[in-house]
């Protein structure tokens, strides 16, 4: 069922809690060597479906393969080439930072001594704390360092950044750059989506258990509109009766507007006749292009990660 | 003032509300053990002259002067105001832990850092989980002064041992809230707390095995165990001890509040120290993982445990000493074959209590699996190349072998001081290790109850305290209260051959591991296939 370059492959995958249909009929595909960016709001099913493919919850119903293998079956051989950032990382009271960066490693099977010294360095982590004297980011340093220092094929990470600071962001970001030239694949769910616009060739969205959308961002942006705000001599009137041209705004000489990708050059001719002073258009950011798959269908089903 | 205790009332729902199956539940039981106890007495012993003829004999056992403490008196009422001694180390535990529960777990897990963001005042946390657990020990304790009365029991006896009930959970509630402030892990408070307790009653036991005028008698008077039985109820009591307990609660309760305000929420007293900045090359492992974590609790329960040891088997050859002016007893014994039947009659009452404490460590050895999965920190290690059997088993090993170490110390503690006070170590080690050897079978049990909860109902896993509480119960209340054969059958220790000085019986220790072996294979398969978290 599988292609060949694909790391991951889900098909029709569900899971229910009790009453609660986390996944309903969940279809993924994760090709060898690309991020492929997961998103969607708290309680769409990222985590279940993550637990799912580390083995830890069991599918109701679906079919899936994961590195040539079954995810629930083959678990303790496959997470020898896998690691996981779950999104909130509890630790060991007793335990320093440092003995649970090298403990995780080698139950995986190895870890990159040299590696494991930059990534401290990068994310300005101390190894020495125990487990409870660390904050929320810092915990979920100290288990991004332990999987990123490990040499596997396949990263999974849940929100990994949900507790970093911009700056930790940004480092983590130019670590995941790194990662992929090395040629491993990532699978990073986030509801962050400038995380993902920067780090992505592909994006799944996720909403109450169901891929809505997947592909490339290009190809999602195709879909949408271009926002344009400009502010122009005349009054601007007569702009909403263009076809293609949405959400006018006005207010006085200034205006805001959505159109659509094929009709970009009537609005600018009309624009134009009514003399710009000053524009700026800017393609539609993931967040425009998210919010309308959730304001599209107001009937959220209940649904738990 | 107002404002540091802000917010206090929707805490007190909340706890209410968190509470509201489990706290009813032992509420009602201890309320109603009493009376039961005083029926059951009542139907066993119809007469006066039957009383006083029990009670003399129960006080000329030294088993049961160090277990439950000194009778007072030779009514019905002194019967079971000395019976139910065993249900104020209960309930004492029952509100220490309850304490803990409301205060530290809540900053550890983070839901106080969560209220403490809304209207909550400095002191309303842990004033809202005092009040809650103060109140119900106060009811019961008016329940039990309510009821016994019914039983034909004097009046302001039964007002004694409902107050005696009541404070002696009032007190180690304010332990409890001590100890949470003192460490920053809810496992730590618990450790303190339950040390506390373990240290108060191990005073009071000590003090009281050979018996009020023993040599030693003294240290009951430092436990606050030992003030709650010094109440006499039903026996021209004593009011003012009461004042004791009094300024021992108010005392450790104070200190926690002076703590509570030198401390920024999260953290404890003690500071966290620095750990290593790599781990050791022998922590590569789930067992070596295991290890670390299990570590603290083997060396407490081993070391507390031999030291129950020590002082149980030091006064052993003073038991002989209870039935010295009583001629009756004596003669009984000399039949029997002299004061070596009664000191092992002791000792293997002593062995009995010891396993049961240690089965309380095995219980919580086990929880600590259920413990890793609900607070996810067993996803990560599953997420690696560990399996899943691998993984419980790193865990069990601790559960069995834990305690198995703790009773052997104190098998090995007793037979060592008993031996060098008789004057025979080489004969008395091998026969207490034997004794504590016969009953790891039915203390495993507990393990596999456990592992059963947590391989097919995990959610439940922590109702093998229940399954506990049951043990307790039917062990040390079980024969009073009249129970059947076949209840008396349910707990593992009834089957459990009474040794030294009895007969050692293989076939029942056998079949406690047949059966235990039955529980525990299955479990662990049903584990392999359920969802974790």
């Amino acid at each position: 069922m599988a292609r060949m370059n694909d790391v991951i492959t889900m098909e029709g995958v569900s899971k229910t809690f009790g009453p609660v249909r986390a996944l309903d009929g969940l279809d993924l595909s994760v090709q060898q060597g690309e991020v492929h960016g997961f998103l969607g709001p708290n309680g769409a099913g990222k985590t279940t479906t993550l637990r799912i493919l580390l083995g830890l919850l069991h599918a109701d119903a679906g079919r899936m393969q994961m590195l040539g293998g079954d995810p629930w079956n083959d678990a303790t051989e496959l997470h020898k080439r896998l690691a996981y950032v779950p999104g909130d990382v509890t630790l060991w009271p007793s335990l320093s930072g440092g003995e649970v960066i090298d403990l995780l490693g080698r139950l995986r099977g190895g870890l990159n001594e040299q590696r494991r010294g930059e990534l401290l360095e990068i994310f300005d982590l101390d190894p020495t704390k125990k487990g409870r004297a660390y904050s929320k980011g810092n915990r979920q340093k100290v288990a991004l360092v332990a999987a990123l220092a490990s040499d596997v094929e396949l990263l999974l990470l849940d929100e990994p950044t949900a507790g970093l600071d911009p700056l930790m962001e940004e480092s983590f970001r130019r670590v995941v750059s790194e990662e992929l030239h090395n040629g491993r694949t990532i699978l990073l769910s986030s509801h962050i989506l400038a995380e993902v616009e920067a780090l992505c060739d592909r994006v799944s969205i996720i909403r109450a258990g169901r891929i809505v959308e997947s592909g490339t961002l290009a190809a999602m942006r195709h879909l949408t509109r271009t926002t344009i705000e400009a502010e122009v001599a005349s009054p601007p009137i007569g702009l909403a009766e263009v076809p293609g041209v949405h959400g006018v705004l006005i207010d006085g000489n200034r205006v805001q507007c959505e159109v659509d990708g094929d009709h970009l050059d009537d609005a600018l001719r009309r624009l134009t006749a009514l003399g710009v002073r000053s524009i700026v258009a800017h393609p539609p950011t993931l967040e425009e292009l998210f919010l309308r798959h959730y304001r599209a269908d107001e009937a959220p089903k209940p649904a738990a990660s | 003032m107002t404002s540091s205790l802000a917010g206090i009332r929707p805490l007190v729902r909340l706890i209410a509300r968190r509470d509201r199956f489990i706290m009813p539940l032992w509420v009602l039981v201890f309320a109603l053990i009493p009376t039961a106890v005083a029926s059951a007495f009542a139907e066993l012993y119809p007469t006066d002259a039957q009383v006083a003829q029990a009670t003399q004999q129960f006080a000329s056992n030294p088993a049961f002067n160090g277990l439950l403490g000194p009778i007072y008196g030779d009514t019905l009422g002194s019967l079971v105001a000395w019976r139910n001694s065993i249900v104020f180390i209960v309930i004492a535990v029952v509100s220490l832990l309850t304490v803990i529960r409301h205060t530290r777990v809540d900053e550890e897990t983070g839901r106080r850092e969560l209220l403490g963001s809304t209207v909550v005042g400095r002191h309303a946390p842990l004033t809202a989980a005092l009040a809650v657990v103060v109140g119900a020990d106060l009811v019961i304790g008016a329940l039990i002064a309510a009821t016994l009365p019914s039983s034909g029991l004097p009046v302001t006896g039964s007002i004694a041992l409902g107050l005696a009930m009541a404070t002696c959970g009032i007190v180690f509630a304010a332990v409890g809230a001590l100890a949470a402030q003192v460490t920053e892990t809810a496992g730590g408070a618990r450790g303190i707390g339950i040390a506390v307790l373990a240290l108060a009653f191990v005073l009071r036991a000590a003090g009281d095995s050979a018996g009020e005028n023993g040599a030693v008698s003294w240290m009951s008077w430092l436990s606050p165990f030992g003030w709650a039985q010094r109440v006499r109820p039903y026996a021209t009591e004593r009011w003012w001890v009461f004042g004791m307990l009094a300024v021992f609660a108010a005392a450790a309760g104070g200190v926690a509040y002076v703590l509570s305000v030198h401390r920024d929420v999260g953290s404890g007293i003690l500071p966290a120290r620095l750990g290593p900045a790599s781990a050791s090359p022998r922590l590569a492992s789930p067992l070596a993982l295991a290890w670390r974590l299990h570590r603290g609790l083997v060396a407490g329960w081993a070391g507390g445990l031999a030291v129950l040891g020590i002082i149980y088997g030091s006064v052993a050859d003073g038991v002989a000493d209870l039935i010295g002016d009583n001629p009756d007893m004596m003669e009984i014994f000399e039949r029997l074959g002299g004061a070596g039947v009664l000191i092992d009659l002791y000792l293997s009452g002593v062995m009995s209590v010891l396993a049961v404490i240690a089965t309380g460590y095995a219980v919580q050895a086990t929880l600590r699996l259920r413990a890793e999965e609900e607070a996810t920190r067993a996803e990560p290690v599953l997420a690696t190349s560990v399996g899943r059997l691998e993984w419980v088993g790193s865990h069990l090993v601790f559960a069995f072998a834990g305690p198995t170490l703790a009773v052997l110390a104190a098998g090995l503690t007793t037979g060592m001081t008993y031996g060098a006070v008789a004057g025979d170590v080489a004969e008395q080690v091998p026969r207490l290790l034997g004794a504590a050897l016969a009953q790891l079978p039915a203390m495993w049990m507990l393990v596999a109850v456990t592992v059963v909860l947590f391989g097919v109902l995990p959610r439940f896993t922590e109702l093998s305290w229940v399954a506990y509480g049951a043990i307790v119960l039917i062990t040390f209340l079980g024969a009073v209260l009249g129970f059947d054969q076949w209840a008396l059958d349910l707990s593992p220790f009834t089957h459990v051959p009474t040794l030294p000085g009895g007969e050692l019986l293989l076939a029942p220790l056998a079949w406690l591991l047949v059966v235990g072996a039955l529980l525990v294979v299955p479990a662990l398969g049903r584990f392999r296939r359920r969802d974790i978290g």
